[in-house]
């Protein structure tokens, strides 16, 4: 079993009188990849926006890298940050940006490298993602699939230690899906990062899966791998498997298929 | 009843809760000021936006307002035989007032709008908590230059509303009803003192940081914005509010700053 790289402990988090995380112990591992999943409203973009410290907790202790980060300074925590990278759902480019200058941008703002090594550094990543015709471009010329890139190769750029996604496939047809997978597949095998998805793209996001967290009324419960969960012998995550996520690979064909 | 005095309770904490967020937001971007790295490459970008580009309506603006001031001041004045005094009356209230307020509202109008729904778009697409997670301060990164750039610009932009409501006053007073020009300038020269002028810069300085902390602070918290809605909607209410607030907030400062430096 690898350490710990993040730790909730009873970490509680409300919004108004909705209860979203309830007394929440769980840990994230080194180098793995755990796919938080869960119906809508769940509370899981809140659980990676607690991870990054955009929200604090009501209750509860979480760890990074053993440093509690609900008690840390705005600077300790940016120290914190630094070692993240994140993939959001709309992919969050600077619009006024173009693809060059939005990738550019964690090199500009948090190294010292002068400007022809910044462009150096860029246009290698921008090859690497297919994405050197379009560095002129502006985030609101580029498809859905192109800004997702764009998005992934600048969450890279500092090479990050761990990397969060945030539902990365919504609202993209499937061979575009199925792109964005392998882009994780290969930069994960590369940069070596630990890797929390979020996703509602099941049963096909579980092929990523070291481990999946299933959120469910503010509770969080840890399995080993996706086809744990069926197995599960509590009738309530049972029900929650199949009302959420209908029968996880109803035949062999399907997950040969998948 | 019991539901009333609930209401009342949650808008008052409602109240302290934003007077809170938005005193820490102008302390923030105040703060980036003097934090490294300084962005004068952006500071002159939005100098150009928020400055530069606001010339043209705020010329036409000065224009006319002066045109109207002597007009109405030619046929009040006349009725006392002060023509005479007409350069005077026009330059002492667009200086003391009329520049200062109206090049405000004008610049809240044009440039503290886009500001606020700028920055509510970057807030409600997420740019903002990418800028967070990339360990960039959104502060010093978009808040701290707009702060800059307004607080330049708009006494700059005051000064030359002055000078093209007094070139209106003399169009109108002087070319259309003729006044006599030596009279008008010679009003001018005789009762504008420093005081004047440095109450419309002051003046300028407090409503030109009212405008811009209320309109970016708006766009900011555009995602806690009570009764404010989401998405498109909720950046349209937000700028709505920023601009009615900041007008009403220019007007009231213009009393009390009037009242005390009088």
């Amino acid at each position: 079993m690898s350490p710990s790289i993040i730790e909730f402990h009873n970490v509680v988090k409300s919004f108004g009188p909705q209860r979203v995380l309830d007394n929440v112990t769980i840990s994230f591992e080194a180098g793995r990849t755990t796919v938080i999943a869960g119906g809508s409203g769940q509370g899981k973009s809140v659980t990676l926006k607690l991870i990054l410290g955009l929200l604090a907790p009501d209750a509860g202790e979480i760890l990074v890298n053993g440093q509690d980060i609900t008690k840390m300074k705005l600077r300790e925590l940016n120290r914190i940050r630094e070692k993240f990278g994140v993939l959001f759902q709309g992919a969050a480019l600077l619009d006024s940006m173009t693809v060059f200058e939005n990738v550019a941008l964690p090199l500009r703002e948090r190294t010292k490298f002068k400007p022809p090594e910044i462009a150096q550094r860029v246009r290698k990543m921008l090859t690497q993602f297919n994405l050197e015709e379009h560095e002129a471009k502006f985030p609101a010329q580029l498809s859905g699939g192109m800004k997702k890139r764009v998005g992934l190769a600048r969450a890279l750029m500092l090479q990050p230690e761990i990397m969060l996604f945030d539902e990365p496939t919504t609202g993209l047809d499937p061979q575009i899906t199925m792109e964005i997978y392998r882009l994780f597949f290969n930069s994960q095998k590369q940069f070596g990062y630990t890797s929390i998805i979020v996703s509602h793209d099941i049963p096909k996001v579980f092929n990523l899966a070291d481990q999946v967290v299933l959120l469910n009324k503010g509770k969080m419960v840890t399995f080993a791998s996706p086809e744990e969960i069926p197995l599960s012998t509590e009738p309530q995550i049972v029900s929650f498997a199949v009302e959420t996520m209908g029968h996880i690979y109803s035949s062999s064909k399907m997950e040969h298929n998948i | 009843m019991i539901s009333f005095v609930t209401k009342l309770g949650d808008s008052f904490l409602y109240f302290i809760r934003d007077q809170g967020r938005m005193g820490m937001f102008l302390l923030s971007a105040l703060l980036g000021a003097f934090s490294r790295p300084f962005r004068f490459r952006e500071v002159v970008r939005q100098i150009s936006i928020i400055g530069a580009n606001s010339f043209a309506v705020i010329f036409f603006t000065a224009i006319f307002t002066g045109m109207v001031l002597g007009l109405q001041g030619y046929y009040t004045l006349r009725k006392f035989g002060s023509e005479g005094m007409l350069g005077s009356a026009v330059a002492l209230s667009l200086i003391r007032e009329l520049g200062p307020v109206l090049t405000a509202l004008m610049v809240t109008g044009r440039a503290g709008s886009a500001m606020c729904a700028e920055i509510g778009i970057m807030r409600n697409s997420e740019q903002i908590d990418a800028l967070e997670c990339m360990a960039v301060n959104p502060f010093r990164y978009l808040i701290t230059p707009k702060f800059l750039a307004t607080i330049i610009s708009v006494p700059i932009l005051t000064q030359f509303f002055n000078v093209i409501g007094i070139a209106g006053g003399y169009v109108a007073g002087v070319v259309l009803l003729g006044v006599n020009p030596g009279a008008f300038y010679n009003g001018i020269e005789q009762s504008v003192v420093n005081e004047d002028i440095n109450l419309g810069i002051v003046k300028s300085f407090v409503f030109a940081l009212l405008v811009v902390w209320i309109c970016t602070g708006k766009g900011y918290f555009v995602h806690i914005l009570r009764n404010a809605g989401f998405g498109a909607e909720g950046v349209s209410r937000a700028t709505t509010q920023a601009v009615v607030l900041s007008s009403i907030s220019v007007l009231i400062w213009d009393y009390l700053i009037t009242a005390v430096m009088l």
